[in-house]
C-alpha cells in the first residue's frame, strides 16, 4: 500500500508552514506520521500537500516555564514519557505517553500530532484534560490559546482549523495526577479500551479540586464532571471513590465494538476512574 | 525529489517519489531486502528500521522523511563475516522458526540491548512489544536477547545448548 501522489514540503520557519497552509487547498501536517501516513495509505485521506514540520529548529523542546511547562509540537511521545519535567509535574501525561502504542511507534509519534489528531481512544488527550492544559496554536492571523476542555469536539475533530498548527501545549504545575489505561492487547498496549486520567489538588487532607478525564469509552475523550464534584469537598476516602467511580459514563453514549460491550465498557470506566483515584490518593 | 540518506554507512543519492515509503525505498530502489513488510500498517514490526538510532517502522514512513538521516537494516548488523552479538543469539537460542519477523526482532532487540545489556524477561518482552511473531510463542526469542546480552557484558551465555525436544 502506498498513499495517493501529494507535493512534500519541509519547511525550515513555522511562518514558512503557515504560508502554505493557508495557500493551499487541501494540505495537511505531517508530524509523527503514526496517524496520517496508515490513513494516507488506506486512501482515507489523499492530500495535495503534505507540510512536514520536523525539520523546523525549537518545536521539539520540553521547557520549564514557571508556573507550567512547555511541550513542543515535535516532542515525540518517548521524549514525553521519559522526560524528568513531565514525570515530576505532569505524571499523567508521561503515564499516558508512555503508555501510547509501542517504542517504534513510540519513536516517531508526537504528543502534539496525538493532540491535534483527536482520535476517540487516543491516550495523551485524556491527561491535557484532566490536567488543564493549554493548547498554543498559531496561524497567519496570529496565535490563539485553547483550553483543553473546549480542544476536543468529537471523534477525529479538534478544534484547529486546516491552516493551524499546534505549537506547542502549556501544562500547568502543581496537584497530583496519575492515568491507568486497559489497552486491546491487554496491560497498557495498543489503545484504550477504557482508560482514565486524573489530577487532584489534596494539600491539607481535603480534595479542593478535581479533574478527571476518560478515553476508549465515548465519542472522544471527555471530562466525567459529576465524578470530579463526587470526590471534591471529601477526604478522598474509599466512599467518595466509589461514589466518583459510579458517574464514569454520565450523560455519554458509550461505544460498542469488538472490544467490549456498552455493559462491560461502562463497567470498566468505573473500575478505571476507581483505580486513578487510588493511585492519586493513596 | 532528491535525498541523501546514509544506510549501513554507505551514502545514497536518490531520487524518489514523495510518496515512497522507507521500507519500498530500502527493498526496491536500494535492493535490501533483508527489512520485511508484514502487516503494512504499522502493527507487526517486521520492517523495523533504526534510523538516527532510533527504531522505526519503515512501513510507516516516508523515504523524504529519512532524508539527511542515518539509517541501519539487517544487512548492517554483522560485522563481515561475524554475527552480530544477537544474531548470534537467535542462531544458538533457536530464536526463530520461519523467520519472517526475525529482521525486525534483531532490529528492537539491538536498540533494547544498546540501552539496557542486562535487561530483565520483562523488560526484554516490553522492548520487542512492536514486534509480532507468528511461530515462536516469544519464549525462544527472550533466550536469545538473553544470550546475546551475555556476550556484549562479555560474559559466557548460558542456555544456548539446551536442548529443544522434538
Ligand atoms: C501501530 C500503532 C498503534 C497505535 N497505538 C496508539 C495507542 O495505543 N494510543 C494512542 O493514543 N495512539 C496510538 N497510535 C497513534 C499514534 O499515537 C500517533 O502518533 C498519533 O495519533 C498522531 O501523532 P503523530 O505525531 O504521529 O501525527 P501525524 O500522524 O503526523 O498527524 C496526525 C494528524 O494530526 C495532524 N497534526 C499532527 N501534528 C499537528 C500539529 N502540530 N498541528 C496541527 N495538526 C497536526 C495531521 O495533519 C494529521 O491530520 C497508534 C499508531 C500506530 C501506527
Ligand atoms: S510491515 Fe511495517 S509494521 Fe508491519
Ligand atoms: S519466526 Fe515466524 S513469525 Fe517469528
Amino acid at each position: 500500500m502506498y498513499p495517493a501522489k501529494f507535493d512534500y514540503v519541509s519547511p525550515s520557519t513555522l511562518e514558512e508552514a503557515l504560508s502554505i497552509l493557508s495557500a493551499s487547498e487541501n494540505a495537511k501536517v505531517l508530524s509523527g506520521g503514526m496517524s496520517l501516513i496508515p490513513l494516507m495509505k488506506m486512501r482515507l485521506v489523499r492530500p495535495t500537500t503534505v507540510v512536514d514540520i520536523s525539520r523546523i529548529p525549537g518545536l521539539d523542546e520540553i521547557t520549564d516555564e514557571g508556573d507550567h511547562i512547555s511541550i513542543g509540537a515535535m516532542v515525540r511521545h518517548a521524549d514525553t514519557a521519559a522526560s524528568p519535567l513531565v514525570i515530576e509535574h505532569a505524571a499523567a501525561l508521561a503515564q499516558a505517553a508512555g503508555a501510547t502504542a509501542d517504542i517504534q511507534v513510540r519513536n516517531q509519534g508526537t504528543t502534539c500530532g496525538s493532540i491535534a489528531h483527536a482520535d476517540l481512544a487516543a491516550d495523551q488527550p485524556a491527561a491535557v484534560l484532566a490536567l488543564g492544559a493549554t493548547m498554543v496554536v498559531a496561524s497567519l492571523a496570529g496565535t490563539r490559546e485553547i483550553a483543553a476542555a473546549d480542544f476536543f469536539v468529537d471523534t477525529l475533530t479538534s478544534a484547529l482549523t486546516p491552516e493551524e498548527i499546534l505549537v506547542k501545549i502549556k501544562v500547568p504545575k502543581g496537584g497530583k495526577s496519575a492515568y491507568v489505561k486497559l489497552g486491546r492487547r491487554g496491560g497498557s498496549s495498543d489503545y484504550p479500551i477504557a482508560a482514565c486520567a486524573v489530577w487532584v489538588d489534596a494539600s491539607n487532607g481535603t480534595v479542593s479540586d478535581a479533574r478527571i478525564a476518560v478515553t476508549g469509552v465515548g465519542s472522544k475523550p471527555y471530562l466525567a464532571a459529576a465524578s470530579a464534584q463526587a470526590v471534591v469537598g471529601t477526604d478522598g476516602s474509599g466512599d467518595a471513590i466509589a461514589e466518583a467511580a459510579s458517574h464514569a459514563t454520565d450523560d455519554i453514549v458509550v461505544l460498542e465494538d469488538l472490544y467490549g460491550s456498552v455493559a462491560y465498557r461502562s463497567h470498566l470506566a468505573g473500575v478505571y476512574v476507581q483505580r486513578a483515584l487510588e493511585e492519586v490518593l493513596a | 525529489m532528491e535525498i541523501s540518506v546514509s544506510v549501513n554507512g554507505t551514502d545514497h543519492r536518490s531520487d524518489v517519489e514523495p510518496r515512497t515509503l522507507l521500507v519500498h525505498y530500502l527493498r526496491e530502489d536500494l535492493g535490501l531486502t533483508g527489512t520485511h513488510i508484514g502487516c503494512d500498517t504499522g502493527y507487526c514490526g517486521a520492517c523495523t528500521v533504526i534510523v538516527d538510532g532510533r527504531t522505526v517502522k519503515a512501513c510507516t514512513m516516508l523515504a523524504v522523511q529519512a532524508d539527511g538521516q542515518s539509517v541501519q537494516t539487517i544487512e548492517g548488523v554483522a560485522n563481515g563475516d561475524e554475527l552480530h552479538p544477537v544474531q548470534e543469539g537467535f542462531w544458538e537460542c533457536h530464536g526463530l522458526q520461519c523467520g519472517f519477523c526475525t529482521p525486525g526482532m534483531i532490529m528492537s532487540s539491538i536498540a533494547l540491548l544498546d540501552s539496557n545489556d542486562d535487561p530483565t524477561e520483562e523488560e526484554i518482552r516490553h522492548g520487542i512489544e512492536g514486534n509480532l511473531c507468528r511461530c515462536t510463542g516469544y519464549h525462544n526469542i527472550v533466550r536469545s536477547v538473553q544470550y546475546a546480552g551475555a556476550r556484549i557484558r562479555g560474559e559466557e551465555p548460558q542456555g544456548a545448548s539446551q536442548e529443544v525436544s522434538s
